[in-house]
Order: structure tokens, then C-alpha cells, then sequence
């Protein structure tokens, strides 16, 4: 322990403060050491209080100041950075749904257009067709007109030449025609 | 081996600087800790870098910064900062003085009344001194709590008068008992065990574990009474010198 080099040197060097210790004082209560130890601790104290407050606080205090200012900056550029990027989401997204709402006018424009000329071509298509349905109506009819009185004609030729050969008598042709007329119609 | 617990307390003259009336003014073994003290809390905190990032030193320099600074802002408000540097540099001077104490063969400075007794006096003085300053002869409200009847108010006064004196007495016998009592109990187990091997031999040196677990314990609760106690020192001041800053409770 601290036995070792206390003693001797206490001896050697001093006469005053090594009176009492081994004698049985007590080195706490020991008056002859109070006015060296208050003279060392005002010196240290002093120097202490000199260096603390000239130099050492304001070096940690500024860099504890530093690194709060730097997170702030930080911080608030962060903020910044995060706030352009909501702004340049909110534009983009407002963006989109303009492209979006234009893209959908423009779709049903073109098929109402689309749908108008259908309607418009499948209108002109249906005259033409009524059209032509109606005159080839008119050329059956007349054909079956025309087809008719041949049929009657033939008609009656064939039966007055049939009557010549049964009866051998020539037929009057207004009563042939007649009978004919009335086996057609019925 | 004679175990002499008290020896360690021993203040020895290195050499002599002058004389000042009768008295002799040396340095001692005590003047040389108390620099030691100043040239640790010095390199501590001069040489600590200065990054954004701290290292190990400049946490401790920094944790030791903001631990006094909301120490004061807490019990002393923020008027006290200005005490900054002085409860600062009480902080770590009787810190790093009781750390350095617990090292084997060293000198504890703190364990020496005259100088927590100075450290101590210094406290109250600023505290009276800047109180009657800075409030004048409001600052006596501190002796006339609020809200007592009129019948036991000089009583009141009369106590609160005497603590006022006794500040110093307490703050200053607290630290330097603490660190007296701890430093006896440390060398008297650490001599058992010399003293159980010295005189029983392999006996005493198995029979010596004892003390040496009970040593290496209090050590460790004398690591943290170092601390506990500049701490203490440390609020009281800011206590103290909130009655200064803000008398009449």
C-alpha cells in the first residue's frame, strides 16, 4: 500500500507538516497543512475556473451548438426536400387525372362521331337497299304481269286448238277467253 | 505489515514554495493532485475533437457539458447558467479528484476538510454575496417562508437562519466524511488481506479472498459514491444559489 515512500519523504523534506502524523493525528484535522493546502487549491481552482470558462465551455458548447444547428439545417432541409416532392406528386398526380378526364372526352367524342357516321352510312345503305328492293318489287310484279297475260294467252290457244280437236268445231275466241279468265281466277 | 488506514490522508510536503506569516506554504502531495485534477478536466476537455460525430472523449466532455447545464436549468432556472462555469468546474474538480482517489498509492483531495470546507465557503459567499447583489434586502426574504402564521414565524426565521449558516458545514462535512469513511474501509479490507497472508501463510492468503471480494465491491461503491457525491455537491450548489437567484420561496 502507500506506506512505502510516504514516511521518509515526509521527514526529509519538511519540518512543519509531518509533526503530528505517526504520532497518532489525524492528517484531516492537521492545522499545520490547511494554509499550503488552501493556497494550492486556490491556485488549481482558479486556474480551473480560468480554463473553463475561457476555453473549455465555449469549445464544447460550440460544438454541441454546431451539431444542434447542423440538425436542424438538416432537418429543414429535409422538410424542404419532402415538401417539393409532395408538391411535384400533387402536380404529377393532378396532372394524370386531367390527361386522364382529356383522354376520356376525347374517346367518347370519337365514338359518338364514329357511331353517328355508322349510323349515318347504315341509314344511307338501308335507303339504297329499300330502294332497290322496291324497284325490283315493281320489274317482279310487271314480269309476273307480262308472264301472266302470255300464260293466258297460251292458255287460250291451247284450249281452243283442244276443243277443235275434240269437238272439231272451231271455238269462238271470246268464250274461250272467258273460260280461260275464269279457270285462272279460280 | 502494520495496516495503518489513516496514512493514506497524509499530507506531505514536496517541496517549499515560501512562507506566508508563520505559516509555511509548500507543495504537497495534495497541491500535486489538485493540479492533476485540473490537467485531466484541462486535457479532457481542450483536447477533445470537435466532430459531428463525437468520439469517446468528446462524449464524455459533452455528456459532462449537458449533464451540469440541465442540472442548473432544472433546480436554478435559466438564470443560473450564468453559474455555469463555476458549478462546472466544482463538478469536475471534485469528480475527477474522487476518481483519482480511488486509484491504489494515490492522494484523495477531496478527503481533506479545509478543502471541501474552502469549496464549500466559496459556494456560500457567492450565493450571499450575489443574492444581496443581485435582490438587495429582498434577498432576506429567503429566512421568511411564505405562508407561515404570524405566531411561530420568528421561530421559522430563527431556524431558517441557522440552516442558512449550517449550508456550509453540511456541504462541506458530507463530501469530505464520504470520501474519509470510504477510503478507511477500502484500506482497512485491502490490509486484511496482506495482513492474513503476511501472518498465516497459504491459510491466510485462501482465507484472504474474503476481504479481497469484499475490497473489489467497495470499490465499485466507492466508484460510484465519487460520482454520487459530486453530484450532491454539485445540486446543492444549484440549490443554493437558486435561493440567490430567486429569494422568498
Amino acid at each position: 500500500m502507500a506506506e512505502s515512500h510516504g514516511g521518509a519523504k515526509g521527514t526529509g523534506a519538511h519540518t512543519e507538516a509531518d509533526g503530528g502524523h505517526h504520532g497518532g493525528g489525524f492528517p484531516p484535522f492537521e492545522s499545520s497543512t490547511f494554509a499550503s493546502q488552501l493556497v494550492s487549491l486556490a491556485i488549481a481552482f482558479v486556474a480551473l475556473y480560468l480554463i473553463v470558462s475561457r476555453f473549455a465551455l465555449p469549445r464544447v458548447g460550440g460544438a454541441i451548438e454546431a451539431r444542434q444547428n447542423k440538425i436542424e439545417g438538416d432537418l429543414a432541409e429535409a422538410q424542404k426536400l419532402k415538401d417539393q416532392s409532395e408538391a411535384a406528386l400533387k402536380a404529377y398526380e393532378g396532372e394524370l387525372a386531367s390527361a386522364r378526364a382529356r383522354a376520356q372526352a376525347i374517346g367518347n367524342e370519337s365514338r359518338e362521331k364514329a357511331n353517328a357516321q355508322a349510323e349515318a352510312e347504315r341509314k344511307a345503305l338501308e335507303e339504297q337497299l329499300s330502294a332497290k328492293l322496291a324497284e325490283a318489287e315493281k320489274t317482279i310484279a310487271s314480269t309476273r304481269a307480262t308472264a301472266m297475260s302470255n300464260v293466258r294467252g297460251i292458255a287460250a290457244d291451247a284450249a281452243g286448238t283442244i276443243v277443235q280437236q275434240l269437238t272439231g268445231v272451231v271455238p269462238d275466241a271470246t268464250s274461250v277467253n272467258a273460260a280461260v279468265d275464269a279457270t285462272l281466277k279460280g | 505489515m502494520k495496516i495503518d488506514p489513516i496514512h493514506q490522508f497524509n499530507v506531505e510536503p514536496l517541496f517549499t514554495i515560501g512562507r506566508i506569516g508563520d505559516h509555511t506554504i509548500a507543495f504537497t502531495n495534495a497541491s500535486l493532485y489538485m493540479f492533476v485534477a485540473v490537467g485531466i478536466i484541462a486535457l479532457l476537455l481542450l483536447t477533445s475533437g470537435k466532430q459531428l460525430v463525437p468520439g469517446r472523449l468528446q462524449s464524455v466532455a459533452e455528456l459532462s457539458y449537458e449533464f451540469v447545464a440541465s442540472m442548473i436549468r432544472s433546480t436554478a432556472g435559466a438564470d443560473g447558467m450564468r453559474f455555469f462555469p463555476l458549478i462546472f468546474s466544482l463538478f469536475m474538480f471534485i469528480c475527477v479528484s474522487n476518481l483519482v482517489g480511488i486509484v491504489p498509492y494515490t492522494f484523495t483531495v477531496t478527503s481533506h476538510l479545509i478543502v471541501t470546507a474552502a469549496l464549500a465557503l466559496l459556494v456560500f459567499f457567492t450565493v450571499l454575496i450575489y443574492g444581496l447583489y443581485k435582490n438587495g434586502l429582498k434577498f432576506l426574504k429567503v429566512f421568511v417562508p411564505s405562508g407561515v402564521p404570524g405566531y411561530i414565524l420568528p421561530l421559522v426565521m430563527a431556524i431558517e437562519v441557522l440552516s442558512f449558516f449550517l449550508r456550509p458545514v453540511s456541504h462541506s462535512v458530507r463530501l469530505f466524511a464520504n470520501m474519509l469513511a470510504g477510503h478507511i474501509a477500502l484500506k482497512v479490507f485491502a490490509g486484511f488481506v496482506a495482513m492474513l497472508g503476511a501472518s498465516l501463510g497459504v491459510v491466510g492468503w485462501i482465507g484472504g479472498v474474503m476481504p479481497l471480494a469484499l475490497a473489489v465491491a467497495l470499490t465499485a461503491l466507492e466508484l460510484l459514491v465519487a460520482f454520487l457525491q459530486a453530484y450532491v455537491f454539485a445540486i446543492l450548489t444549484c440549490i443554493y444559489l437558486n435561493d440567490a437567484i430567486h429569494p422568498g420561496h
